[in-house]
């Protein structure tokens, strides 16, 4: 015998386990629930008569249990297949809950709806891309984490920037030239002849600089450019090359480079700056900029 | 534990005769003390006093050694001769693991590699750079900040809000507009995160990591920096993959930089964490005295930094060829955690 009330009784006054409590209300979890509300007559253990509809892989059913088979629980929902189509699917519930009370009638093509829009929606989500969370253990991420600081450590940045950009300074003459002799390199180094290499090559340039460079020379104006031109000539008469072949090579790089006025200006401020102090023309040589990869010198430049 | 192995070496000892029982006795005693590691006691109070003891020795041996060998470098150079070499320092970088993919420098196959790769029409002026800046769909402030002044390190850069769109479709927009590359940034917890460089139009797609982000309002005495375009230096990429992330970097920026601008931007590579640095340089002459009291002056040159802009590391996580693609991408290189496991293996 089937006694709905008592068994509400005993449910909710002493322990339901699919009930559910939440500040805003009783959940019921059973999965037969039509509306998911603890309730007497939503409850499906406390209601011979009941109906509802489960989702299995996207095909929508409608569970029905009556009181006839209520002896034999492995029979108990009589399960239906509703189509994809909405209005049919309805058609379907109206056609089998005929002349069952109103309320689960209702309430089970109210949880229809709300299921189909349920199933649009995700098959809209699906066919966007999503990004997928990928987490790495928090053991990975300490031990990255120490790494990176001994790597900092390790890596003196200040001077290795800064070796690097004198190195660049040094070498900027070399440029293009692979095999150089590196002996006679740095003897031209140590006896500080490339002051005079550099001053003589500007000489032919300080035509096509005057010119050219004016535009220039408008970033920065100062009137000790034009001053500066006269100095460093002076400058230069003074001194020899010595290495004659460096500086043809020189030349002749240079005559090709675009940026040529450009380094010159610069070095002209620089060049400019020492004289105030201390009327020593210093090594200023020109920037190539072989891009340093590691061991390997690019060429980046062509002209 | 030690009293008990003394007790028994005592015992050994008392079968021998006396001269050799107290040699014997010497040596097991000697052994034993090489022996006895700290490790091996079980008591832990025992144990951390020994191995505090054990440290404050070698610390003074080591400090010994140290002021011996100054005295004698002093001796010397004042003796007139050459001090002895001093030893090379075991770092983690000497005793790298050897990779056999260390490029090697004027490589004829790696020149005919460089030119074939999907950089060779940017590093031959065939094309200027031209980024494409954008966020990741959920995005915090942060990331937009950390943008701007990126804008500012790299010349000819534009940033577009990212929207809802999908990234594959952003990489065909920027085909479209003729961008040279596309960088992503991605914030998690309100932090920029990871960046991912998409070279286009079909190149490589680097995936890194983001940390230590400090920006330029952060940094002290930081400088402005002006519109001329940057030097780059990009440092220690030795492997062939290091190379080709070199030259990805490289791309950004544009190959003929301005040198009145006095601008440089930094890549270094330690240990597969690329540190990023953006400074002001000028060089400076500084004269000091050679140590020899020989009372030379000699003009010593010097570079002098500012920092300016941010300042962040990377690590590469993986790099794939082709533009986005993760479903059917080919992968190059992805980084898997079983290759952390020796401390001298690096791969850029």
């Amino acid at each position: 015998m089937q006694h709905d009330e008592v068994i509400w009784q005993v449910i909710r006054h002493n322990h339901c386990s699919y009930m559910a409590k939440i500040t805003t209300g009783k959940f019921c979890r059973n999965p037969y629930n039509v509306t998911g509300i603890c309730n007497r007559s939503s409850c499906p253990l406390s209601n011979s008569r009941y109906a509802t509809i489960r989702d299995e892989d996207g095909v929508f059913y409608l569970y029905m249990k009556t009181i006839e088979r209520a002896h034999m629980p492995n029979k108990l929902w009589e399960r239906v297949k509703l189509p994809r189509n909405y209005e049919k699917a309805l058609e379907i519930i109206d056609k089998h809950l005929m002349y069952w009370p109103k309320f689960l009638v209702h309430k089970t093509k109210q949880r229809l709806t709300k299921m189909t829009q349920m199933r649009i929606r995700m098959r809209k989500l699906a066919l966007k891309t999503r990004e997928k969370i990928m987490t790495i253990p928090r053991k990975e991420k300490k031990r990255e984490a120490r790494r990176e600081e001994k790597a900092e450590k390790a890596a003196v940045l200040e001077k290795s920037i800064e070796n690097e950009l004198l190195e660049r300074l040094k070498k900027g003459i070399q440029g293009d030239i692979y095999n150089y002799p590196v002996k006679e390199y740095n003897k031209v180094l140590d006896m500080d002849t490339l002051q005079a290499a550099d001053e003589e090559e500007e000489e032919p340039e300080h035509d096509i600089e005057y010119v050219e460079g004016y535009d220039e020379l408008e970033e920065e104006e100062d009137m000790e450019d034009f001053g500066g031109f006269d100095i460093d000539r002076f400058v230069a008469d003074e001194e020899n090359d010595e290495d004659d072949n460096e500086c043809k090579e020189l030349i002749d790089w240079k005559r090709g480079r675009k940026e040529s006025k450009v380094n010159l200006q610069e070095e002209k401020d620089e060049t400019l700056a020492k004289f105030k102090k201390k009327q020593k023309v210093t090594i200023e040589v020109k920037y190539s900029l072989p891009y340093q990869i590691g061991c390997i010198n690019f060429k980046i430049f062509k002209q | 534990m030690g009293f008990k192995r003394k007790k028994d070496s005592q015992d050994l000892g008392s079968e021998f005769d006396d001269d050799e029982k107290v040699k014997r006795m010497k040596k097991t005693v000697e052994k034993e003390k090489k022996e006895i590691l700290p490790s091996m006691i079980k008591n832990k109070e025992k144990r951390s006093e020994i191995h505090a003891k054990l440290k404050i020795q070698k610390k003074l041996e080591k400090r010994k050694k140290i002021k011996a060998r100054d005295a004698a470098e002093k001796r010397a150079l004042e003796l007139g001769e050459e001090p002895l070499p001093r030893e090379i320092p075991r770092t983690i970088e000497n005793t790298r693991e050897q990779d056999e993919t260390v490029c090697k420098a004027f490589d004829e196959e790696l020149t005919a590699w460089n030119d074939a790769d999907e950089f060779s029409s940017i590093y031959k002026c065939e094309r200027t750079p031209k980024i494409l800046f954008t966020t990741s769909r959920f995005n915090s402030t942060r990331g937009p900040a950390f943008i701007s002044e990126l804008c500012d390190v790299f010349p000819n850069s534009h940033y577009y809000k990212r929207g809802t769109y999908d990234l594959k479709k952003i990489v065909e927009y920027a085909k479209n507009k003729d961008f040279t590359s596309l960088i992503v940034v991605h914030t998690n917890r309100r932090e920029p995160d990871a960046l991912l460089i998409i070279g286009l139009p079909d190149g490589p797609t680097a995936h890194f990591k983001l940390s230590k982000l400090v920006l330029r309002k952060d940094i002290k005495n930081h400088g402005n920096p002006t519109k001329h375009e940057p030097e780059l230096i990009l440092n220690n990429f030795t492997t062939r993959l290091g190379l080709r992330v070199g030259r990805l970097i490289g791309s950004l920026l544009p190959q003929n930089p301005d040198l009145l601008g006095r601008r440089v931007v930094t890549f270094h590579n330690q240990r597969d964490f690329i540190f990023f640095r953006h400074h002001r340089y000028i060089y400076e002459s500084k004269e000091t005295k050679e140590a020899t009291g020989s009372k030379k002056k000699e003009a010593k040159m010097i570079a002098r930094l500012q920092e300016c802009g941010p300042r962040f590391t990377l690590k590469l996580i993986s790099l794939q060829h082709g533009t986005f693609d993760t479903k059917s991408g080919e992968y190059e290189w992805v980084h898997k955690p079983d290759m952390d496991t020796s401390r001298r293996r690096f791969f850029l």
